[in-house]
């Protein structure tokens, strides 16, 4: 029997049975549906990791001690305010070089409150990380050598303590210390959960003060270009090693960072398309079962194909054909919803979606070998039927 | 003259189909059950005959062999002059493909499939192509008197058209053998000498060996050679003087003895 004669064969017995072949394929359509959005949501989350690293300013390096690692517990900071006057000689620029300590606190004002981080930094922090005013003035020089009570509001915290009001002028407490709003930051949005708009900035003199340190947590260097990046890092961390003998230290780039990121998303996405896979294999075993019923249905006439020419072979071939086929038309309609049903979770909910061309392949490829897996019992079974007791069956 | 030119036999086939002692046991509820208790006998191209006996007696079982749709527990079966013990299940298929014919007493048409398409059908297991297939149908379907029929489904067709789709679904390969079981068992008696009139035709006309498994007495009458069987043996195989023509006649004068 030629290959296309089995196609049609296969055609032939799942139009005769068309609400029973559409019931198989669900757990199929299901399967690979869910892979694809899964996938496309995976990689539009990716995408947006990859346009946060360009829209930030990939030249930021951030020198902490010890290794870097994602995810590791930071270690204890030897770093002092007086090393941010150290890196801002290597950069050859005080305006590109800040310095960070932060913690979780609750502010206050009024009725209101909210637990905002709070990031003691130098009067450059707003101009090295970009982060435009709504209103008001950022913390000056002066501000960070006198140790001043003042705050800038990140758009959240602004939002959540001053509902109704302007908030530049206005007093709120940190801690249970009262600070003197001064400015408002502009709502950055939020990349998967984590937000500059719930940080408050103060000058990082009194945050030492306020958390009882007197040591900073980061140093961070803005490079003239992407080029200077890696002698820049380099600099910095044999300087700062030489200065703290047994110290180790990083510099990271934020592309670093967000690359993690990237890379974890992309196994996180890993791990929802294989769940959704199992899916896939449970409609795997629906199409075997209703193999096996086409078969037992089917008896007397595999018996008179065979009493007519046809082949163990022959009859294998045609009952594989027809689950490969279950399994494809269902992958191809899975698709088809799969691609749907991204474009709609990408028009109307916060997720991104991105359909990386090879999900589909993917889906089109693991719903054959599903079919062909799961095909094979079904149609051995056929295959090896006994054409005179086939023939006698009812 | 019967049984000892065997050896010749390989090259030029005096039978189209020949039994040599065949037996062929079943296992039943661990017993072993001897359907068939050593067979012998031939049947030459383009004989008429008809096998009857008692249900019981083997001449299923004999029939299934003669089809090549089974194998004999032991004895040689030959088919065109060839060993079938040698052949593999794709050299059986093959076999039951060009060389036999099968007619059932349930027609054995499938339901959602033309007439054409039906008769088509041994057709695609020899790797005919579409349009040859429906050519070679349809010709044999005008052979059976059914040229009006073609695109019919078996539930558009009464029994005795539905048996002679078969019929023309078994000569569209052109076999050496047309096996037909109990051909007109589900038809009418009007219907019935219709199918067994086509059957007595193509037999005539084309040459084609027809064993014609049977109950009944009548259809059993009308055929050259009648052999009888009871227990699992041939008891008697006997030439009835009507109607053969000289070819035939000349072709198959004696089976072996029993």
């Amino acid at each position: 029997m030629k290959p296309w004669e089995a196609l049609r064969l296969a055609g032939e017995a799942l139009r005769a049975n068309r609400l029973r072949s559409l019931l198989t394929m669900v757990g199929v359509i299901i399967g690979v549906a869910a892979v694809v959005v899964l996938v496309a949501i995976g990689g539009g989350a990716k995408a947006e990791v990859e346009n946060e690293v360009e829209g930030l300013g990939s030249n930021i390096v951030f020198i902490v001690p010890g290794k870097f690692q994602f995810g590791a517990t930071p270690s204890l900071s030897p770093l002092h305010l007086s090393d941010v006057q150290l890196a801002a000689r290597i950069a050859g620029s005080a305006q590109d070089v800040t310095a960070v300590v932060d913690s979780g606190e609750n502010v206050t004002a009024g009725q209101h409150d909210y637990f905002a981080t709070v990031q003691g930094v130098t009067q450059n922090f707003d101009v090295v990380f970009n982060r435009p005013l709504a209103e008001g003035s950022y913390l000056t020089a002066a501000d960070v050598a006198t140790s001043a009570r003042v705050v800038v509001l990140g758009a959240n915290v602004a939002a959540t303590l001053f509902p109704d009001e302007d908030p530049v002028g206005r007093t709120t407490a940190i801690d249970g210390v009262s600070f003197r709003v001064v400015g408002v930051a502009q709502g950055q949005g939020s990349a998967f959960g984590v937000t500059q708009d719930d940080n408050v900035d103060i000058p990082i003199t009194e945050a030492q003060l306020l958390f009882g340190i007197g040591t900073v947590q980061s140093i961070e260097v803005k490079a003239q270009n992407p080029g200077q990046i890696g002698a820049l890092s380099n600099q910095l961390v044999t300087t700062l090693e030489d200065e703290y003998t047994g110290v180790q230290f990083s510099a990271v780039t934020q592309s670093q960072i967000l690359g993690t990121i990237g890379r974890i998303l992309s196994l996180l996405t890993l791990v929802l398309a294989a769940i959704a896979g199992i899916s896939l294999l449970v409609g795997g075993v629906g199409v075997s079962n209703i193999m096996l019923v086409g078969v037992r249905e089917r008896t007397r006439e595999i018996g008179l194909r065979k009493a007519l020419g046809a082949r163990q072979r022959d009859v294998v071939l045609q009952f594989l054909v027809e689950a490969v086929a279950l399994t494809a038309v269902g992958g191809v309609i899975g698709i088809g919803l799969g691609l749907g049903a991204s474009a709609a979770v990408g028009a109307f909910s916060p997720l991104p979606t991105d359909i990386a061309w090879w999900s589909p392949a993917l889906a089109f490829g693991v719903s054959v070998f599903v079919g062909v897996l799961f095909g094979v019992m079904p149609a051995r079974r056929a295959g090896k039927l006994d054409p005179v007791t086939a023939l006698r069956t009812d | 003259m019967s049984g000892v030119t065997r050896a010749g036999a390989e090259n030029h086939p005096r039978y189209a189909i020949e039994a040599v002692d065949v037996r062929r046991s079943y296992a039943m509820d661990g017993m072993a059950v001897e359907a068939l208790r050593g067979v012998t006998l031939g049947i030459a191209e383009g004989e008429y005959v008809a096998l009857t006996g008692p249900s019981g007696s083997g001449k299923s079982t004999l029939m299934h062999l003669l089809g090549a749709l089974d194998r004999p527990s032991s004895g040689q079966l030959l088919i065109g002059g060839r060993d079938t013990a040698s052949l593999d299940d794709a050299g059986l298929a093959r076999v039951r493909g060009a060389e036999i014919g099968f007619v059932f007493q349930a027609f054995q048409l499938l339901a959602r499939t033309t007439a054409r398409d039906n008769v088509a059908l041994p057709l695609v297991y020899r790797g005919v192509g579409k349009a040859e297939r429906r050519r070679r149908a349809v010709a044999a379907l005008e052979a059976v008197g059914l040229g009006h029929r073609l695109t019919h489904r078996p539930t558009q067709l009464s029994g005795g058209e539905q048996q002679r789709v078969a019929i023309a679904r078994a000569l569209v390969g052109e076999p050496r053998l047309v096996l037909a079981d109990e051909p007109t068992g589900n038809l009418d008696s009007a219907n019935g000498r219709e199918v067994l009139n086509v059957l007595e035709r193509l037999n005539r006309e084309r040459g084609v060996a027809v064993v014609l498994v049977t109950h009944d007495a009548e259809v059993a009458a009308r055929a050259a050679r009648l052999i009888r069987m009871r227990d699992g043996v041939v008891v008697s195989d006997t030439q009835t003087a009507e109607t053969q023509t000289a070819e035939t006649q000349a072709a198959g004068p004696d089976g072996p003895e029993a």
